[in-house]
């Protein structure tokens, strides 16, 4: 321990794993015989065989509490302060700081150390874990022995039904070094408890989700785009509709954690879609307080509701990124978040013509909620490559289709008053007559997404409430 | 043992409390469980005898020995019928 540490002379820190270690083993003997040298070996107590009074720090304490990063380290210390410190092995530092001339005579003059044991992944949690260094506020919870750990987690409510990885502290530490920000930064009020959503708080969830710790910056942005008051998560959670928020993520995070933006995108089987969505919902749940059947409203509710997230193709496209449109730079990663629900295939294996193609289309898109209603809420419209393809070749940009959808989606009014078509649903009778339209302007986003093969586009649905007066979608850059 | 990091607002305790003791058994249905312990049906009998003249409604149950946890369809049937159970626990 550190009181053993010399008030003066020099301390080594060494294990036998490292070949530079073990090149400079009869240097450690000679300077330990002229006295004034203490070794500490993190590996294997026999070693180094040269110094009789090598001391065991296998427990890494004292490594720890050195702050060691390579070994082998020397440092020297007068009036029990360090003064000198040199890692690897290097003629000159060490003969500096011991004050020796001809050390290690038939050594090259310099090696450099290896990586030492007490830094290494998951070493570290645990030792400042030990030495109480986390700075986690969070309340510890320990579950007894005889407790089936994940069955407690499960009865303290914190799961959405599925089995959650285990929380511990060395997870969270590591999942902390996904992002360079503050633990204790406050992202905002999670609704309903309106409970501040702490960035150590949304680490834990993201654990429990099964996120690694290079998704949290894209959980970050997620929860802090929620948390805007114009996407009204509170409504979102509390609405008796199917809705959920959405994630889409663009820009050169995608690829670098993996996800996926190809065949089964909104499927199942990526970890960073279905870890980042189901982080999310958890923070709702776990730091929001909002649960099914309380706060949460709904229904019946959307399968999305576990997780909801997906990456835009933007490989190939002729379009530009959906958060480019959306006043983000070309490049940034960012989220958008949309309430939204369901998802209702577009199947289209004729059309060759943009024209068709926007034609069927616009007829999908007005039998959203409902044939008969409209406005009825924004959209999101997941075009695949080979739909795409056919605007593409045609030259139509994404404002030209988003142009031609919304004029196809005017509807004579007379088509969508109450009792029109045999159908007491429908709008009041100040609509006949008129030409309504089933989107509010700028009710309707378009991505691209999906696996090079098949005509199977799709349309993600919102909440009626969408807009100004309720939710509007959210995009935020993913800050590191 | 292992420790967790609470994913919530913290707003519950650690340890999750008891549900609260009825203040009255009026409109509610009473559970008398027989553990199968030594005259416990005796004792259990009267007592359910005194709770239905007080006009509460009773519903008896049986586990079928002492030594081990009620079977798990016998709690599930209790849960879903009665809102308070009495047991007896010794002889």
């Amino acid at each position: 321990m550190e009181e053993n540490l010399p008030q003066n002379g020099l301390v080594a820190v060494v294990k036998r794993d490292c070949p530079t270690c073990v090149l400079t083993a009869p240097v450690l003997g000679h300077l330990a015989q002229r006295g004034g040298l203490k070794v500490y070996t993190q590996d294997d107590p026999s070693f180094p065989d040269t110094v009789a009074g090598r001391i065991d720090d296998t427990a890494l304490d004292v490594s720890h509490r050195l702050r060691i990063e390579i070994v082998p380290t020397l440092i020297s210390f007068e009036g029990g302060r360090e003064v000198g410190r040199t890692f690897g092995w290097d003629r000159g530092e060490w003969e500096r700081l011991s004050g020796i001339a001809g050390l290690g005579a038939d050594l090259p003059e310099a090696r450099p150390g290896c990586g030492a044991k007490n830094v290494e992944p998951g070493v570290l949690e645990r030792l400042k874990i030990r030495f109480n260094e986390t700075g986690l506020k969070s309340r510890r919870i320990a579950i007894g022995a005889e407790e089936d750990e994940h069955e407690a987690m499960f009865a303290r409510g914190w799961s959405d039904g599925l089995p959650l990885v285990l929380p511990t502290e060395e997870r969270v530490l590591r999942m902390l070094d996904g992002t360079g920000r503050d633990p204790q930064e406050v992202l905002g009020l999670v609704p309903p408890d309106l409970a501040p959503a702490t960035v150590e708080k949304i680490a834990i969830n993201a654990v429990m989700a099964g996120c690694k710790p290079e998704y949290l910056p894209v959980v970050l942005a997620a929860v802090e785009a929620v948390l805007e008051e114009k996407f009204a998560m509170h409504g979102v959670l509390a609405t008796t509709m199917f809705v959920g928020p959405v994630v889409i993520v663009n820009g050169a995070v995608r690829r670098r954690i993996g996800m996926n933006a190809k065949g089964n995108a909104l499927g199942q089987g990526n970890r960073a879609n279905a870890a980042i969505g189901r982080a999310l919902q958890l923070v709702i749940r776990n730091i929001g307080g909002g649960r099914p059947q309380e706060v949460d409203r709904a229904t019946l509710g959307n399968p999305g509701k576990y997780t909801y997230c997906f990456a835009e193709d933007e490989e190939g496209s002729s379009w530009e990124p959906l958060s480019v449109e959306r006043g983000v730079k070309p490049g940034q990663s960012a989220v958008t978040v949309f309430a939204g629900f369901g998802l209702q295939g577009v199947v289209d294996q004729k059309s060759r013509d943009p024209e068709s193609l926007s034609r069927s289309f616009a007829e999908s898109l007005k039998a959203i909620h409902n044939v008969k209603s409209a406005p009825a809420c924004d959209a999101l419209l997941v075009v695949c490559p080979e739909h795409h393809r056919t605007f593409k070749d045609a030259g139509w940009t994404k404002a030209r289709l988003y142009e031609e959808l919304y004029q196809l989606c005017e509807i004579p009014g007379d088509e969508l008053i109450a009792g029109a078509k045999g159908i007491a649903e429908g709008g009041p009778p100040s609509q006949a007559g008129k030409s309504v339209n089933k989107f509010r302007p700028g009710g309707l986003m378009i991505v691209r997404a999906g696996g090079d093969a098949g005509m199977f586009s799709g349309i993600i649905g919102g909440w009626s409430a969408g807009g100004p007066r309720g939710s509007l979608p959210v995009t935020k850059e993913v800050k590191s | 043992m292992i420790v967790l990091l609470d994913p919530t607002s913290e707003r519950s305790p650690t340890i999750r409390p008891r549900l609260p003791r009825p203040e009255r058994l009026d409109g509610l249905t009473i559970g008398i469980l027989d553990i199968a312990k030594s005259r416990g049906d005796v004792f259990l009998h009267r007592l359910g005898e005194r709770l239905a003249e007080r006009g509460i409604a009773v519903k008896h149950y049986a586990k079928p020995t002492n030594t081990r946890p009620a079977p798990l369809l016998l709690r599930q049937q209790i849960a879903a019928e009665v809102n308070v159970v009495i047991e007896g626990l010794s002889d």
